[in-house]
């Protein structure tokens, strides 16, 4: 290998000056946000006063992490094609949040999609149910994106671990803490555009390098690494884990508490399905761009440096960063990095807080009976415990192999949230004992089956063969998740709930007494 | 919004609200279903063919990169064709359905 030359791990001045002007236009923001967040809706939702648009790169701007920048650059500059197949499934699933989920959320919720679950059931046995299925996924995405955090900045900053993670979970806390879904969204905007612009920068300068040409590209990396890295490589081996994959990915993505929230930000159902319009939009031209930038980083600074820095890839961007735009690119490109970690665990932090507040101590606690200054207190109390949460998550799962747990959240999302949710919209004859046994089949069989998969049997605690023979578990879980739901509703008659579907479809379908 | 329970009763009982509801569904499955056989074909296409995305086109482009790029380009067309038919169809009969109730 030749020498490599990088200032990768030292302290980059562009990227902490750039990173410093970053956190302190976002908490001027907050600042302004603060002042208008005083109220449950304004706390929650913003006072539901973002455009489509607006929404649209926020949601694009919580689902663009880290983790699917730097990582699904580093796996197409590893794997080529296989790259692609990932990114992929990750998009697919947006367009069935469209189809089943944004409109009839938007019409029935209130701030959280339990309030949709719960609308015509019991709401204490429903909310708690919910609130478990919300919490899990949150947690694990948390520690996930923490601990990459804590990782990164400190391959990218030379900064010591442990105080990345408390420089992370304090501004991300005061966002939350301050300016509530005001400031989340509009840092979630800033971060989105940010990412989207210096992700086409890049791309324009590492094709400047192939005559403006993505083939040319394309064909210089076929030359030097093979054929095998324009076409499907070893990503799919296995049919059945592919297909359980793909269902975790889609119909998780219409699962995640996080995402569902940004629905209730919006004025009414025709701005929900404008912001997820945008949202697909700009997450698949942001995959064309990571797919470009990984057989960029192929090229241009080599899969032996690149698995050199970090076997998984995850440093391929930056590496390709300073390569064709030198220290100051580089610098950027971190600070980038470094503000989507910051965005995507806001709005993580929010949803939890959301959860805890309006529908563990409002709705189960009190039962529905605070007034709006009590809960407000109470939501923002909910954001310091997650945010404190977050923090000692962070610290606690230091150098652990957290990359399952991203995989987790999602086969969680798919087989507890979905399934319970898209029941309570289209099925008149759900039931409350129907939903929490959906909830708690799908959650409990995606965290057990998951220890058995070789994700972690094999791979964490290095057995020699895995018990269950799927890596996500989604595929059994999901399917589980609704059978429960269905055998179970089935057995349980609930006229109440029955007789409120004919009137809940005047909101779902009409919009009529809509908040 | 003082609505009478008979005229919600009336509205949900109504040819047009059902033929709504009706074709609502109709689209938002089909369209799911739609994408679930774009996606799940092209998984199990890698799965079980796949000399077929290795087809050369080029001198080393393989079919499999225009069809992964148009796969993500076909949802993003998905989703703007739900919204254009929301916008204009649908969106046309909730608020003739909704004018109706608030003139009761």
């Amino acid at each position: 290998m030749e020498t490599i030359q990088t200032s990768l791990g030292q302290v980059n001045v562009a990227s902490i000056i750039i990173f410093f002007v970053f956190v302190a236009i976002t908490l001027v923001i907050t600042y302004w946000a603060a002042k208008k967040t005083k109220t449950t809706s304004e706390f929650y939702a913003a006072d539901r006063s973002i455009s489509g648009f607006q929404n649209g790169l926020a949601l694009s701007g919580d689902y663009m992490s880290a983790a699917s920048f730097l990582g699904i650059a580093g796996m197409v500059s590893l794997k080529g094609y296989d790259g692609l197949i990932y990114s992929i499934g990750f998009l697919v699933g947006w367009p069935l949040v469209m189809f089943l989920i944004a409109e009839p959320l938007r019409n029935l919720g209130k701030f959280t999609f339990a309030d949709v679950v719960a609308f015509r059931l019991k709401q204490k046995p429903v909310r708690i149910a919910s609130s478990v299925g919300s919490l899990m996924t949150i947690v694990f995405y948390l520690i996930a994106q923490m601990v990459g955090a804590g990782a990164l900045i400190n391959i990218l900053f030379g900064l010591p671990y442990e105080l990345a993670i408390v420089i992370v979970g304090l501004v991300m806390i005061s966002y939350v803490l301050f300016g509530g879904m005001l400031a989340t969204t509009w840092v979630q905007i800033i971060k989105a555009v940010l990412l989207l612009s210096g992700a086409t920068f890049l791309v324009i300068m590492t094709l400047a390098n192939f005559g403006m040409n993505p083939i040319t590209l394309f064909e210089k990396a076929a030359a030097k690494y093979g054929d095998v890295v324009l076409s499907p490589g070893g990503f799919v081996t296995n049919p059945w884990d592919a297909i359980s994959l793909g269902i975790a990915l889609i119909l998780g993505t219409a699962g995640l508490p996080h995402i569902l929230m940004r629905f209730f930000t919006v004025p009414d159902a025709k701005q929900a399905r404008k912001s997820v319009f945008v949202a697909t939009g700009f997450i698949g031209y942001f995959y064309i761009l990571t797919f470009i930038i990984g057989f960029g980083a192929m090229v241009l600074v080599g899969q032996d440096v690149v698995s050199y820095f970090d076997k998984g890839g995850n440093m391929a961007a930056l590496l390709l960063a300073e390569s064709v735009g030198g220290q100051f690119f580089l610098g950027f490109i971190a600070a980038v990095a470094f503000a989507t970690i910051l965005a995507v665990v806001a709005g993580l932090t929010l949803s939890g807080a959301s959860t805890l507040s309006h529908d563990l101590y409002v709705n189960v606690i009190k039962k529905g009976k605070t007034n709006e200054a009590g809960e407000v207190k109470v939501a923002r109390i909910s954001t310091l415990m997650i945010g404190a949460l977050a923090i000692f998550l962070g610290l606690t799962f230091k150098g652990q192999n957290v990359a399952f747990m991203v995989g987790l959240a999602f086969a969680i999302a798919a087989s507890a949230n979905f399934p319970s949710l898209l029941l309570s919209i289209i099925w008149k004859k759900f039931t409350t004992k129907g939903a929490v046994s959906s909830i708690i089949t799908g959650a409990g069989l995606s965290v057990f089956l998951i220890i058995l998969s070789p994700t972690v049997w094999v791979d964490i605690f290095h057995n020699e063969s895995a018990i269950f023979p799927l890596k996500n578990p989604a595929l059994i879980s999901m399917t589980a998740s609704f059978f429960a739901g269905y055998f179970v509703s089935k057995f349980t008659k609930e006229k109440g709930a029955e007789d409120k579907f004919e009137d809940e479809k005047l909101r779902t379908y009409l919009g009529v007494g809509s908040e | 919004m003082g609505i009478q329970a008979s005229s919600i009763k009336d509205i949900l009982e109504s040819e047009k609200f059902k033929e709504l509801v009706k074709k609502r569904l109709r689209v938002s499955l089909s369209l799911t279903a739609l994408m679930l056989i774009v996606y799940f074909g092209f998984i199990l296409t890698i799965a079980f063919y796949k000399e077929l995305l290795a087809i050369k086109i080029g001198e080393h482009i393989t079919l499999g990169l225009p069809i992964g790029i148009s796969i993500i380009v076909f949802a993003w067309l998905l989703t703007g064709f739900y919204t254009r038919w929301a916008n204009n169809k649908y969106d046309k009969s909730v608020r003739e359905l909704r004018n109706e109730i608030l003139e009761k």
